[in-house]
């Protein structure tokens, strides 16, 4: 009981690490480079075809992250249930 | 062939597909779709849940908000699909794993209360007609449209067909309708996108015409300087750089986002996978879909505001092409001969400054279902065009009608009010509930609160944002959180918010009068920080939640029981 407990706790731990660096990402590629720093990346990055960075990211760049991240989180979470699964399956 | 014919044939042919499907479906699997094992795949039900997901805001409206306000419009582009991220990793796999399909079901239990059950049942109620409005709006457009008639008689016309469309009953259930309804949207908007991303800068695929070369014309710059000019010249904002303050911008995208994650009627769909692992999958395959239409979407804006400023600009009447005539007819498009000159001239706010009349006016949400007949695409293509609006159009506003109902048929008459209700009665109340809120929806679709319908559909999502999206995430995410500081933050959020765009929508209140800065679009944001900081200061002065309660939350946070025994087939 005990153990199963703690392999709880460590998969929770786990899923919010998970959750909060794609969170992270999303913020980044969305609010970061679409609006709070766009006009900083429009100067100093390199332009995507004839479009400024930061325009494009706000554009198109931002979701085809977030399809990206999506997979991410999907893979990553199954592995996480992996996880918990063999501590489980110790503990028992 | 005329242009009525090709449409009729079109609308026609995806109808018969839609009702086909429906009722080859029905006979074997509706009951099995509605069980949690039921056998709808990742993939199919991806494709349903983005026909469901994109409404006549998106499918109408948006590209037009683009060509009008370039950068400005990416808060629409990044809020709703952002929006899907929070819901798949915050909220979708633990109201997954709880099981109760509605949003009130889940508040009323996680909060142990009917007051917190029937504050949930008001915000769904606020949140869904406020969307249908926007809908039945978008109904009218193309009703209107099609048919040659004033918006206020298509908003009718549509209304009576969405009434007729949800009562067909197990359409909307269907999935397999909604697959192909996707495969009609995705087609009716992709296509004339293509031809026109050929015509204008030689490229097949629109995205890469659209950051490339315009070529059209005997011209050849990078097509966004082409738009940036275009815009200078009439006395506009650069297209690429927009005009919105960046808080104001910050604040429509944030409430746009985490109002997507509280939307009643997208949750529901994934309950229709088989397990969590299901869901994972099922949620990219619909952003995925989501994503073909959103990354076109820009590049039908810059297309059409090209090609609307290329062949109105400077033009005399008499040598414009006969589709202006049917967009005057209808009122999307006016012209007014200030200057006396016989040609249209459109101009700015910094041209109109030196003395330039500005002669027409459009409104944005006709640009989508002008673009193809702008760029002299063949007529089978706006047929095609046509079709999939009135899809993107009927689908979400019959799909919003039920879950309106059913939450007060349901969660509000059955849970609340009278309990030993009969299944009969029932269901005479979800006729009723419909057919009132339709005719509310009506009204606000013939008077919109707002001057386009993602503007309108924005509302709701404030709503959404400053309402459900915290009440659920703290009661999944906080143990501590009891049912004072749930209702009061629903309350105060929801308060607020309404109350913002009321006074600026229809009281009279003016841009200088908005508090930091924000419109009443990007409000819904400011209000559900409120909705935090009232709910956990109201917890932190009254009982913690009885044991029953932070066991139910233990239990969603982790996959296991039945879940896993679901897994195994």
């Amino acid at each position: 009981m005990e153990k199963t407990k703690a392999a709880k706790g460590r998969y929770w731990r786990a899923h919010l690490r998970c959750v909060g660096i794609l969170l992270l990402i999303w913020f980044l590629t969305s609010f970061g480079c679409g609006i709070l720093l766009r006009d900083w990346l429009d100067v100093n990055f390199p332009s995507v075809g004839s479009a400024p960075f930061g325009f494009w990211m706000a554009q198109q760049g931002s979701i085809i992250s977030f399809v990206l991240i999506l997979l991410g989180y999907k893979f990553w979470m199954e592995r996480i249930e992996l996880m918990l699964a063999k501590d489980k399956g110790e503990s028992k | 062939m005329t242009q009525d014919t090709w449409n009729f044939i079109f609308i026609g042919l995806s109808f018969a597909l839609y009702i086909g499907i429906a009722v080859r479906q029905r006979a074997g699997s509706t009951k099995e779709y509605y069980t949690a094992g039921g056998g709808v795949s990742p993939f199919a039900n991806g494709m349903a849940t983005a026909a469901d997901w994109m409404s006549a805001a998106t499918f109408i409206s948006m590209a037009g908000l683009l060509a009008t306000s370039g950068y400005d419009g990416s808060r629409l582009l990044m809020g709703w699909t952002g929006g899907f991220v929070l819901l798949t990793v915050l909220m979708v796999p633990f109201l997954r794993k709880f099981g109760k399909a509605t949003v009130p079901d889940f508040i009323g239990d996680r909060y142990y209360s009917k007051t917190a059950r029937l504050v949930a049942v008001v915000c769904a109620i606020f949140i869904c007609l406020t969307y249908i409005m926007g809908q039945m709006r978008g109904v009218g457009v193309v009703f209107s449209t099609l048919f040659e008639i004033e918006i206020s008689t298509g908003v009718w016309v549509g209304g009576a067909i969405v009434f007729f469309y949800a009562g067909l009953g197990g359409m909307k259930g269907i999935t397999y309708t909604q697959v192909a309804q996707y495969c009609v949207m995705a087609f009716a908007y992709t296509i004339p996108a293509i031809f026109i991303a050929m015509t204008l800068t030689g490229n097949v695929i629109p995205q890469f015409g659209f950051i490339g070369e315009y070529s059209a014309n005997g011209e050849s710059l990078p097509f966004l300087d082409k738009l940036d000019n275009i815009n200078t010249e009439l006395g506009f904002a650069k297209y690429t750089s927009g005009s919105l303050p960046r808080i104001d911008m910050f604040c429509i995208t944030a409430a746009l986002m985490c109002g997507t994650a509280g939307l009643p009627h997208v949750i529901v769909r994934f309950f229709t996978v088989k397990n969590v692992k299901a869901v994972r999958t099922s949620a990219c395959w619909t952003l995925a879909f989501i994503a073909v239409i959103y990354l076109t979407a820009p590049t039908i804006g810059g297309f059409s505001r090209v090609n609307l400023i290329e062949k109105l600009q400077d033009t005399p009447r008499e040598e414009v092409p006969e589709w202006f005539g049917h967009f005057e007819k209808t009122g999307y498009m006016s012209w007014q001969d200030k200057n006396g000159d016989g040609k249209i001239q459109h101009f700015g706010p910094e041209r109109e400054k030196v003395g330039d009349l500005n002669e027409l006016t459009f409104k944005p949400d006709i640009m989508v279902m002008a673009n193809p007949h702008m760029g002299g695409l063949p007529k089978w293509v706006i047929a095609l065009l046509m079709a999939g609006c009135i899809a993107a159009a009927l689908s979400t506003a019959a799909g919003l009608l039920l879950v309106l109902s059913t939450a007060i048929s349901h969660d509000l008459m059955k849970k609340v009010v009278k309990p030993d209700l009969s299944d009969k009665e029932e269901i005479r109340y979800a006729r009723l509930a419909s057919l009132g809120a339709l005719l509310v929806a009506i009204y606000f679709g013939i008077n919109p609160p707002a001057t386009f319908i993602a503007k309108t559909v924005a509302f709701a999502f404030g709503l959404a944002a400053s309402s459900f999206f915290p009440t659920l995430l703290m009661g999944i995410f906080s143990r501590r959180m009891n049912k004072e500081g749930a209702i009061a933050g629903m309350v105060a959020g929801i308060g607020f918010t309404l109350a913002y765009i009321i006074y600026f929508q229809f009281m009279g209140g003016t841009k200088d009068q908005y508090l930091f800065q924000i419109s009443p679009e990007g409000i819904g944001f400011l209000g559900m920080l409120i909705n935090f900081a009232v709910a956990f200061t109201v917890a932190r002065f009254t009982p913690a939640p009885p044991h029953e309660v932070t066991e139910l939350v233990e239990n969603v946070r982790f996959p296991g029981g039945k879940e896993t025994a679901a897994q195994d087939h």
